[in-house]
């Protein structure tokens, strides 16, 4: 995986938050191992705690294994002000985890973030690269049911 | 060319792609096709209309008439009764009110001329509407400091936040000698509760990107870059396009249009990090870093990307300049304000009857937008206070509805006039609860760089936690308000220089309710 991807970019520092991206889709558990971080320090020749550094810099990048599915709810205040709060209490019953957790099947991973700028929708949520707006505990279910359903 | 008696323009943007715009269009276009309209009635797909409506929305032209929030069922009705009977649905229809005519909204329009008028995929609609005529006046018929100088006397303000001229920030890096230099589009929109960048380069990339390429020729670079987040996949999708557009019909390449001058714009998605808002934090993410902003100076004009000379600007300053140099500073300066020439364009949220996008002069109140562009507030719903800004702007009430907003009237709340958001409150909600929220997100985004920034807006969220649940005192309020100065006096870059702008006007605008909520 890692040959196909590297082939792709030039072996410079400029690269990395690009490899990165590439090689957290292609994983199935949508993370960054270890294993990865030496082998991009290999080939971009940079030391292993710099690729660390950024990885833990962007909200993107997860350090550890997640599920098949990624929800990431917006918190910010546009958000907030119309019932984040309610959504998020309505996911965690439904999925059963709480924030940066995944399910036990290991279909979903539960997360928060800053603004998606969809706000004239809000309040939003992110499910893998698909956008989720105006949201109501009802609209939730169906959507997690959506998701279940495709497993 | 085919002649149609009707265009639909479809606004295809995030907003409506969530409702279902696509098959939508399918469905539409089907139906027209069983009713044997397909040669008369011409449906394209646009961008954000410039009024926000609900779900799908579309303009029927010529008699432009504006219908939101459609369903696949409607179609059948609208197709009768509107494309075969020539009767508007009423139902369906946006209702007018005020000066929310269409045409108004049209009138006084300079970034978002285009949105939702051309189809944004297409070059040749763009060139049919006098685009990147000033791209090749810049390229032909002037000198680089005659830009520059051009956009200086327009006045032209940075867009973004802070509101620096323009042209001054290019004539740094024009001046200077060096074997390369570059440009980046700062599109990395993360304030909560904005996304005007968003609308501007789904309803009209090429703006955009002609203003770019003005930039580059006026301050001598090469190489661009669009440093856009990755969330904003349509926009994405919409640039490559029409770059590659571009490079087909030569307006970018190798000695672009016999001028000996060469530019290459290349697309750089970022991880997600709201400092990276921050130009010199963008610029170490472009090189493969953390986001940490650097040290000023050297300004990034002086010394930026791989420490060559770099200019970074907004979208949306950027998307008016065409309009400057193809009409002159003069007809640019007769829109606005003296000090705070053009137009600027907000989003309006919140409790406001018709949430929005709107492009309007500098200068205009808020009461302004409110009512005639957002049809007023909400039926029930009374004005309490409107966030402007976003987290990093100010907490306002009814007293600064009158207040002309532009970068010199506002004062010491100009700063956050660059971001566009205007989110309105309406008399239920706690402004103590909003502060919270603001303050928490700050927390999450520190880069931890500097410690006034990292250690304060820790100690800031502890405070407003314990105000929020009723167990804090007004001599917290203060110290939330000294922690916050300390950090406007004392952090390395704007974001720790925040926080006090929307504490401090929470708790001058609506005291009481600290005091209340003290005294439980």
């Amino acid at each position: 995986m890692y040959k196909e991807i590297f082939s792709k970019y030039e072996p410079t520092k400029d690269n990395l938050i690009y490899i990165l991206h590439e090689i957290q889709d292609k994983h199935p558990q949508h993370y960054i191992s270890e294993d990865a971080v030496d082998k991009v320090a290999e080939y971009l020749k940079v030391p292993a705690n710099h690729i660390y550094g950024v990885l833990t810099f962007y909200t993107m990048y997860s350090t550890t294994p997640r599920g098949k599915n990624i929800i990431r709810l917006c918190e910010s205040p546009p958000c907030y002000i119309k019932g984040t709060v309610n959504i998020l209490r309505k996911l965690k019953a439904l999925l059963d985890v709480e924030i940066g957790e995944t399910t036990k099947d290991g279909h979903f991973t539960l997360e928060l973030c800053a603004c998606l700028g969809v706000c004239g929708n809000a309040p939003v949520m992110m499910i893998n690269e698909d956008v989720y707006g105006d949201l109501t505990e009802e609209k939730v279910e169906d959507i997690i049911e959506k998701y279940r359903r495709a497993k | 060319m085919k002649f149609y008696r009707s265009h639909v323009l479809v606004s295809v943007s995030d907003t409506s792609v969530l409702a279902g715009v696509h098959d939508f269009i399918k469905a539409l276009r089907s139906e027209l096709a069983k009713q044997k309209l397909s040669d008369e009635i011409n449906v394209l797909e646009t961008g954000p209309l410039g009024f926000f409506g609900r779900g799908i929305c579309l303009s029927v032209y010529p008699e432009h008439v504006n219908y939101q929030d459609l369903k696949i069922e409607d179609i059948g009705e609208l197709v009768e009764e509107h494309f075969l009977k020539g009767r508007p649905v009423r139902r369906l229809m946006l209702d007018s009110f005020g000066k929310f005519s269409p045409k108004f909204n049209y009138e006084n329009r300079i970034v978002l001329r285009n949105s939702g008028v051309i189809d944004p995929e297409s070059i040749d609609e763009y060139l049919g509407t006098g685009g990147y005529e000033a791209w090749e006046k810049a390229l032909t018929e002037m000198q680089p400091m005659q830009i520059v100088e051009e956009v200086k006397a327009s006045g032209l303000n940075g867009r973004g936040g802070a509101g620096f001229p323009a042209g001054v920030k290019w004539s740094f890096t024009a001046n200077l000698e060096a074997d390369q230099k570059y440009v980046v589009v700062n599109a990395d929109e993360g304030e909560p509760g904005t996304f005007k960048d968003r609308l501007i380069m789904e309803g009209d990339p090429h703006q955009l990107i002609e203003g770019l390429m003005i930039c580059a020729r006026a301050v001598g670079a090469t190489k661009a870059y669009i440093y856009i987040r990755g969330e904003y996949k349509l926009c994405i999708q919409r640039l490559e396009k029409a770059l590659a557009q571009c490079r087909e019909y030569g307006l970018l390449g190798k000695n672009i249009l016999d001028s000996g001058f060469d530019l290459d714009i290349d697309i750089k998605i970022g991880a997600g990090a709201y400092v990276c808002g921050e130009e010199t934090a963008l610029i170490e993410s472009l090189e493969g870093n953390r986001g940490n902003p650097r040290w000023k100076p050297p300004f990034p004009g002086v010394e930026g990307l791989w420490k060559k000379p770099t200019v970074v600007n907004n979208v949306e300053t950027l998307a008016n300049v065409p309009f400057i140099i193809k009409n002159g500073a003069a007809a640019f300066r007769k829109f606005g304000t003296e000090k705070c020439p053009g137009t600027k364009v907000y989003t309006i949220l919140g409790d406001v009857a018709h949430p929005g996008l709107c492009e309007v002069d500098m200068g205009t109140t808020l009461r302004t937008i409110i009512d005639d562009y957002a049809g007023g507030m909400k039926q029930g719903f009374l004005f309490k206070a409107a966030l402007v800004g976003g987290a990093a702007g100010v907490i306002i009430s009814e007293k600064y509805l009158d207040v002309k907003m532009d970068f010199a009237s506002l004062n010491e709340y100009a700063a956050v006039l660059g971001s566009g958001a205007i989110l309105v409150l309406n008399e239920k909600e706690s402004i103590v609860d909003i502060l919270w929220s603001i303050i928490r997100f700050f927390r999450h985004e520190s880069c931890g760089q500097c410690s006034p920034c990292r250690n304060g807006c820790q100690s800031l969220y502890n405070l407003i936690t314990k105000i929020r649940k009723g167990d804090g005192t007004m001599d917290d309020v203060e110290m939330m308000i000294t922690i916050a100065e300390t950090m406007f006096g004392t952090s390395f870059c704007a974001l720790g220089q925040s926080p006090i702008m929307a504490i401090r006007s929470a708790v001058e605008n609506f005291k009481d309710e600290f005091i209340a909520i003290t005294n439980k």
